[in-house]
């Protein structure tokens, strides 16, 4: 007898790794599905991951250029007394700009538009540039008192320099196109288009009037040691007290960024999703592949492995898989990421430079090795618990042991889908739901899954043709891949009916209703003494005056008795900022309208005291302002001071796309107080919007006009955008979903190919067999896909009751296009699949697929 | 001479639905080593869980196995991995070969799981000893089933074992193969003085060893040297 030779831990290792080797370079063909899984998972994180990074990091760097200053003082009002000594004190404005929305027309083709005209005095931007073309206009514009006018614009009207632009009571030449200026936004260019003009020419134009919606900016260029942060902290608070605000660069850019950073999140949740479609490939590839090698665990523990080698030899050709998937999905993620900017070209303020970093390439790295091992982990641990007595033909049935790790294993999966949404919400509330949610996803599937096979075997029809039950009988015999492929296929049609149904809600909520009575053309500062002759220009014109409504500008000056002041000063306040800054747009009637419902009070106001106003207030400002009925509130109006008591509070739906106000008066008080109006019509067709647009500029050049119809071609494009970029992420989680699909099929082939063959071999037709296949992934395909539509459809419904708050009508698409299109997919991988047995002799079969 | 295997009162039952089923009762016996045995009997008769439970891969109800002087019950599962890698060599009526690795690397499996370095050497001499130098890079569905039988024997005897368990060594074999195979066996365990222990139902391969073991029912109904028979 011999002596024990005592294994090094480094001669262990090796022959672990050369193991792996050689194991994973014989069978390394039918992994090929599971690393595409990875890689696609993976590439759709890191795209995402590595754009936001860069997203965060451009606008941490352009955040001077964005701003086009260190620093800015804005009010919507001209500075007081106050704010002017605080202005001097910092040593005076460096620039300063007016700016308003107005109506502008262009002489040359009579045409009108509402723009946002800003008035520029000084050297502004002092970072950054604006982009014109002809470049010189850029700088020229000042000196000739000339107009920039945006290039949508310039397009959309057909001008050129030298063309005439008029707003208000004065006409001036355009110098040049305006391509890009600090500080306007994609979105809100869009609505209203930027149109610099020179400062001194605002006054003439007649359109800074009581009433007017005016933008003061004073533009400040830090000294080279000012502490910005600092000097937020000491001047805005007492900014804030005059109605003005004092903006940094670097906090408007934070602003930005956590703008984006939501939009973020959810392309980031997509992803996610996506890989952890491809972790479904992933388990499902490593169950039937681990079962495949059961046997060569027994010959290897029967010759004197180990229970911890024979493991490890496996764990270690997954890992090495999964970094290889990792690796090569990192880089297909960050060359994907190169394609963004231009995905998102005009919805975002600014382009992005797009380089490496580090945290997204390490992450993906770590995720693909981490990923793969998790999800393996459970098929993986068969290996520990076979027998070496099964090299005897001697089976034995999965111990107790092998249970509870798998549930080990699948607590951790979830505590990872947690911890890792946790990180990509940073919100553990929603970062649950999302994991309950995806739990009750996975179990919905898999308990539909199980029943359909327990039914099936407990109704089986006997009396059916052979093919029939043939096909039938494969979705619930040993080695089925009923499960799996529901799974697979129910999560890859939920996801894509939730996306488009949540787009279909996201539309609906915009959508302009296509009634007579529905407003679609708004007439803003009407002055009181144009109210009756603008009203008659629009029912000249057989078009109806649907609403006058008056408009009375205020702020809050008092809240339950304490001062907004006090309240500001107040750390420990809980009440929302804005409620205490906003400048209310406040009107003044006796009755609800449509979109509002009484919640709390009654309606008309009526409050017990004399000489106190009873006002409605929308359920948003009672929440934010932390007052209830009852509760007293003093509002300036336009320096009076008004002692006001909530009556009522409203929900309002703000969705609907006519005029809400969040503070409403009773009638009988405001009536005397400085307003303006608010005219409505509905024009039928474009052609007469635009010709009583015309009509109306030029008889009252102060009045600004919405076209709702224009407006709504802005957010469709905006929102066309966006769902292109989502589109574009589920792409991911649709060809992940199809590979996953094609590696289940082809793995559950390897399954059915010695039946096929044997059936073959015993005399049946290629056509019997292509109609056995024909018919399981026909059951597969139909059951998987409703169950995932029916699924989207509750969630959908959820989404659109709880997140949207509107009612939710389901499009017919998921059900004509989404199910039979994915039934036709599986249909055809699994007769592509089926091919070879079908085309070749049966022998000549089971030698090539090493049966 | 020292005995290799001892069996004592083993016993050992399975479960089938609510019956218990008796595979082997009270079996005792004992081999000396470099001894030739074999363990006959009819199908169902418990000669495969036999030995299976004598290599260690299976633990007994009751009774005892001490192989190379070690009580197996005392071991765990990876203790009598270790001491199969040892002391242990198989050969399987299926080969059992592992079909991703190619011929010389399923011979030398059992060496570098005992850590010895650079086995290749040794591999090489054994696929030439049983013929199959030259199809060392092979892969076992690249063989025929006796070509894979002999990779299966060169690698039983690569680790040169004290005993050596054949389950039906030609049971998938025909004649005039199987006969070559024997042979070899024969010849590999005389060069390197193994116990031979083999299972079969060949009453003519079982005459070929020194010792057999009927079995009937789970139970010995002899245990004779072929001296006599």
């Amino acid at each position: 007898m011999k002596d024990d030779k005592g294994n090094s831990t480094k001669t262990n290792l090796n022959w672990l790794l050369k193991m792996a080797w050689r194991d994973g370079k014989a069978s390394g063909k039918r992994l090929v599905l599971f690393m595409a899984s990875i890689i696609l998972g993976i590439a759709a994180v890191v795209s995402i991951q590595s754009f936001s990074e860069n997203l965060k990091e451009n606008i941490k760097l352009q955040s001077k250029a964005l701003m086009g200053a260190d620093f800015i003082i804005d009010s919507n009002q001209p500075p007081n007394e106050r704010v002017q000594q605080i202005i001097d004190s910092l040593g005076g404005a460096d620039a300063k700009s007016v700016g308003f929305p107005s109506m502008a027309v262009f002489p040359k083709s009579g045409n009108t538009k509402l723009v946002n005209v800003k008035g520029i005095d000084g050297k502004f931007p002092f970072y950054g540039e604006l982009e014109t073309d002809p470049v010189s206009a850029a700088t020229e514009y000042q000196q000739s008192g000339k107009a920039l006018v945006d290039a949508t614009l310039m397009l959309q009207f057909d001008l050129k320099p030298g063309d005439s632009i008029s707003i208000g009571n004065i006409s001036l030449p355009i110098a040049g196109t305006l391509i890009s200026a600090p500080g306007s936004t994609g979105v809100s260019a869009s609505v209203a288009p930027p149109v610099l003009i020179p400062y001194r020419f605002i006054e003439a134009s007649g359109l800074v009037q009581i009433g007017s919606r005016v933008g003061y900016d004073f533009y400040f260029v830090a000294k080279l040691d000012q502490n910005l942060e600092a000097l937020e902290d000491k001047v805005d608070p007492l900014l804030d007290a005059e109605n003005a605000d004092l903006d940094t660069h670097t906090s408007t850019g934070q602003r930005l960024g956590r703008r984006y950073e939501n939009f973020g999140k959810f392309l980031n949740l997509v992803a996610f999703i996506a890989l952890l479609l491809g972790c479904v490939g992933i388990a499902s590839s490593v169950h039937i592949y681990i079962k495949e090698k059961l046997q060569s665990v027994a010959v290897l523990k029967c010759i004197g492995a180990s229970r911890k080698q024979t493991f490890l030899i496996y764990l270690i050709q997954i890992a090495g898989m999964g970094l290889i998937g990792g690796l090569v999905g990192t880089l297909v993620g960050l060359l994907i990421q190169q394609s963004f900017p231009l995905l998102l070209q005009g919805f975002l303020p600014f382009d992005v430079q797009i380089s490496l970093s580090v945290a997204p390439i390490l992450m993906g790295l770590l995720l693909g090795l981490f990923m793969s091992v998790l999800f393996a982990l459970s098929p993986l641990l068969s290996t520990w618990y076979v027998s070496p007595l099964q090299v005897l033909r001697i089976q034995e049935n999965g111990s107790q042991k092998s249970r509870k790790a798998n549930i080990l294993v699948l607590s951790a999966i979830m505590v990872f889908i947690f911890l890792f949404s946790f990180w990509l919400l940073g919100n553990w509330k929603y970062a649950l739901s999302f994991a309950a949610g995806i739990l009750i996803v996975f179990a919905l599937l898999g308990g539909v899954a199980n029943l359909f096979m327990k039914a099936i075997k407990k109704y089986f029809p006997a009396s059916w043709g052979f093919t029939a039950r043939q096909s039938l009988l494969n979705l619930f015999r040993p080695n089925n891949q009923t499960m799996v492929l529901i799974l697979a296929i129910g999560v890859g049609t939920f996801l894509i009916s939730t996306l488009y149904f949540s787009k279909d809600i996201l539309l609906a909520k915009t959508s302009l209703e296509a009634n007579e009575k529905a407003p679609n053309l708004i007439l803003l500062d009407v002055q009181p003494e144009q109210q009756y002759a603008a009203a008659s220009r629009i029912t000249e014109k057989g078009l109806p005056l649907l609403n006058n409504i008056p408009i009375v500008t205020m702020r809050m000056q008092k809240i339950k008795d304490r001062s907004v002041n006090e309240i500001r000063l107040d750390t420990a306040s809980t009440i929302n900022g804005w409620i205490l800054n906003h400048e209310f747009r406040v009107t003044y009637r006796d009755s609800l309208i449509a979109s509002e419902t009484l919640e709390a009070g009654s309606w008309p106001a009526k409050s017990k005291e004399e000489n106190v106003v009873p006002v409605s207030l929308s359920d948003n400002v009672a929440r934010d302002a932390e007052v209830g009925v009852g509760d007293k509130l003093v509002f300036n109006v336009q320096g009076m001071l008004m002692e006001t008591e909530v009556a009522s509070i409203r929900a309002v739906d703000w969705g609907r796309m006519q005029l809400n106000f969040s503070v409403v008066f009773p009638t009988g008080v405001l009536e005397s107080a400085p307003q303006f109006r608010v005219l409505t019509t509905n024009t039928p067709n474009e052609s007469t919007s635009a010709s009583l647009q015309r009509e109306l500029v030029k008889e009252f050049p102060t009045i600004s006009i919405l076209d709702l119809r224009q407006l709504l071609t802005v957010v469709d494009a905006i929102l066309g955008k966006i769902s292109w970029v989502i589109n574009f992420m589920a792409f991911f989680s649709i060809l992940t979903g199809i590979i996953v699909l094609i590696g289940s099929v082809r793995t559950s082939k390897y399954q059915r190919i010695r039946e096929s063959v044997l059936l073959r071999t015993l005399g049946a037709k290629s056509k019997q067999i292509l109609k056995i296949t024909a018919l399981e992934y026909g059951y597969l395909g139909v059951l998987g896909s409703s169950i995932g539509i029916l699924l989207s459809l509750i969630g959908s419904q959820l989404l659109a009751l709880f997140v949207f708050e509107t009612a939710f009508v389901p499009s017919w698409v998921p059900f004509l296009i989404v199910l039979p299109g994915i039934t036709a997919l599986v249909l055809a991988i699994g007769l592509l699949n089926s091919r070879s047995v079908l085309k070749s002799p049966p022998l000549e079969v089971l030698r090539k697929e090493g049966v | 001479m020292a005995k290799i295997l001892n069996v004592s009162h083993l016993a050992k039952h399975y479960t089938s639905g609510t019956k218990e089923l008796t595979v082997l009762d009270d079996i005792t016996f004992d081999i000396e080593e470099g001894e030739t045995f074999a363990i006959v009997g009819p199908s169902g008769s418990g000669k495969t869980t036999l030995l299976g439970l004598c290599a260690g891969l299976d633990r007994a109800d009751s009774g005892s196995v001490a192989l190379c002087g070690i009580d197996l019950s005392t071991l765990n599962e990876d203790e009598r991995a270790a001491l199969r890698n040892r002391e242990v060599g198989f050969i399987f009526q299926n080969f059992q070969l592992l079909p991703t690795l190619t011929a010389l690397e399923n011979v030398i499996v059992p060496l570098e799981l005992q850590g010895i370095k650079n086995p290749g050497k040794s591999g090489m001499d054994l696929l030439d000893k049983v013929g199959l130098a030259d199809r060392s890079h092979h892969y076992p569905s690249q063989l025929s089933g006796g070509e894979q039988q002999r990779v299966a024997l060169a690698r039983a005897f690569s680790s040169n074992p004290s005993i050596l368990f054949a389950d039906e060594p030609t049971g998938n074999l025909d004649e005039e193969t199987g006969e070559r195979v024997v042979q070899l066996l024969f010849e590999l365990n005389q060069e390197a003085n193994t116990t031979l222990v083999i299972v079969s139902h060949d009453l003519e391969l079982a005459q070929r060893n020194q010792r057999i073991l009927r079995l009937r029912g789970g139970k010995i109904i002899a245990n004779e040297s072929t001296v006599h028979l």
